[in-house]
């Protein structure tokens, strides 16, 4: 038995080779670059020194920061209202609310950027509309900056937090409502002491996700705004396959900063995925436990199916 | 839930607004698709068909759609062949490499494409390998990017059909491994892998950022073709931005019936 078993063994070496080659000798590769000097040798902190003291490039890294946090704090909290909406509906109307929003978040990265373009640029449909209507409130609006990013960063964030979040709403029973009205809550009191708190390891979870997500994001500010716009992402693209300037070092560097922090933001969703487990299987039957927790890795396939295409 | 049978003005207001919020995008790029002329008015003020027409006229737009799809097809068929084996033995023969395993394939997910995409071309544009902006770079990165979704997809088709009882079952009756695992757990794992590995399509379809920055100048792809058009013409970028969503489409909507249908079977 054991003789065969290591006969089978050999169905593992294409795997293990793809994955040296493609995935871990990369990442190596990448950290040994960014303790090279310009030129690609030696060993020094040179190349993030000369990040801490870059105006530009802190510049960068705040920017990603900021939009990351503002989109995904915006993006939860839209998402937990519609999270929420969606599960007062008939199962039949709350899967076809659900399809519909799976669907639009496959739209991301360039056409969406594009669609964008159409709808808000500087010859957009509504812009040139409101223009024509005479609604200065819109004016000054511009989508080629901060502003403009934030909005289409948001527009893929919400269905990502929607399609992460109404799972954890199943986890609240009707009956605790029941309780706490019986008690002499009001609904505001229930959700604020006991809903939300246990909605709160979701609700961190996939703002983890949310974040990394648009920390990672390349594709729609790189044909929104192209090279114009300061972010990390952005920077660390054209510092190693630019065409003008190549700083493969330095942009390594920055790589390393930018994986820190998404891996930062998905360790705390493994984290508070595991606390909610916790929290929910506690009180939940088996068999219904068993559904949900299958819905929930399908989604959640699903929604990381979505990062890629931003 | 006494509330579900009917939801309530404000929640039906609220998925209204959210719903017109996030079709609104598509629908425009949809009509400008379609749109002769149309500028300060609500809709179009003509329709036409020059612009599908002629994206179907322009040969690079052909050519990196085959290009798209075949560089999807061999990633896809290359993970599967690579994947099957390795999470076949993996949770038959190691589960305890099982965690293992779940930390490396997990890590894509974590990894952005751009962080990715610096490590491949510090590996590969030099020294001993060199496959700078070649096909076999991007299938390999592709390989990494749809690690996650086949993994897990495989791993649980496997558990869903409890394969280690299904092969004890087959070697009992006289079967080889190598036959029992191609007669009897192959079968019945199919509809399940079907449907990562459409997943996995799709996902590889929407790709950008690496085949942007790896092979950006030498291979194009449906989004990097999409990404060079939007500069010039706005009409045709949204008939080929539109073409690209209704084929995505196609394949989600084949991909969540398979979902279901394989889902009710296992569990009726």
């Amino acid at each position: 038995m054991k003789n065969r078993n290591r006969w089978m063994l050999l169905g593992l070496i294409p795997f293990a080779v793809m994955v040296l080659a493609f995935q871990v000798a990369p990442i190596l590769s990448m950290l040994m670059g960014s303790f090279s000097k310009s030129g690609g040798s030696g060993f020094t902190f040179k190349q993030y020194d000369k990040i801490l003291h870059s105006a530009f490039y802190l510049q960068a890294i705040k920017n990603s920061f900021l939009i990351s946090a503002y989109s995904s704090i915006v993006g939860i909290i839209v998402g937990l209202l519609c999270a929420y909406s969606i599960t007062r509906f008939s199962p039949r109307i709350r899967d076809r609310l659900l399809m519909l929003s799976n669907m639009t978040s496959n739209f991301a990265g360039v056409p969406l950027a594009f669609a964008y373009i159409i709808l808000l640029g500087n010859n957009g449909v509504f812009t040139l509309l409101f223009k024509q209507w005479g609604w200065s409130v819109f004016a000054d609006f511009n989508l080629y900056s901060w502003t403009g990013l934030v909005l289409v960063y948001v527009y893929f964030q919400v269905p990502l937090a929607l399609l992460l979040l109404y799972p954890s709403f199943y986890g609240i029973r009707d009956q605790w409502k029941e309780a706490a009205s019986l008690l002499g809550a009001n609904r505001w009191q229930f959700w604020r002491s006991v809903g939300l708190p246990m909605l709160t390891p979701a609700i961190f979870g996939t703002l983890g996700i949310l974040f990394a997500n648009a920390m990672g994001a390349y594709a729609t500010a790189y044909a929104l705004v192209g090279g114009n716009y300061n972010l990390l992402a952005i920077r660390i693209g054209s510092l190693v396959a630019g065409d003008i300037v190549n700083q493969p070092e330095l942009g390594n560097a920055l790589a390393v900063l930018l994986a820190l922090s998404t891996l930062l933001a998905v360790f705390l969703n493994h984290k508070m995925t595991k606390r909610s487990l916790e929290f929910t299987s506690e009180y939940r039957s088996k068999p219904s436990a068993k559904r949900s927790r299958g819905r929930l890795t399908g989604t959640n396939a699903n929604a990381g199916a979505k990062e890629e295409a931003v | 839930m006494t509330t579900q049978r009917k939801a309530r003005w404000p929640h039906r207001a609220l998925m209204l607004l959210l719903m017109i919020y996030l079709l609104l995008p598509l629908l425009g790029t949809f009509l400008y698709g379609f749109a002769k002329e149309w500028q300060t008015t609500i809709l179009p003020q003509g329709w036409t068909l020059e612009w599908v027409a002629g994206m179907f006229q322009d040969v690079r737009f052909l050519e990196a759609l085959w290009t798209s799809l075949y560089l999807c097809l061999i990633s896809v068929g290359l993970s599967l062949a690579v994947m099957l084996p390795a999470v076949f033995v993996i949770t038959v023969y190691l589960p305890k490499w099982e965690s293992f395993m779940k930390g490396l394939v997990v890590l894509p997910y974590a990894v952005p494409g751009v962080v990715a995409a610096v490590g491949l071309i510090r590996t590969y544009s030099s020294g001993p390998i060199d496959l700078a902006g070649t096909a076999y770079l991007l299938i390999g990165a592709y390989f990494v990017v749809i690690l996650p979704y086949m993994y897990q997809g495989i791993r649980n088709s496997l558990l869903t059909v409890s394969a280690v009882e299904l092969l004890h079952a087959a070697e009992l009756l006289g079967a080889k491994r190598m036959r029992a695992f191609l007669t009897v757990i192959l079968p019945n794992i199919w509809p399940g892998i079907m449907i990562s590995t459409l997943l996995s399509f799709s996902v590889l379809f929407g790709e950008f950022v690496l085949t942007n920055m790896l092979v950006g100048g030498h291979i194009l792809t449906i989004q990097v073709y999409l990404y060079q058009r939007v500069a010039e013409s706005g009409h045709l970028a949204s008939a080929i931005a539109i073409t690209y969503f209704i084929f995505i489409l196609a394949i989600s909507t084949v991909w969540m019936k398979l979902g279901k249908k394989f889902n009710g079977e296992v569990r009726g």
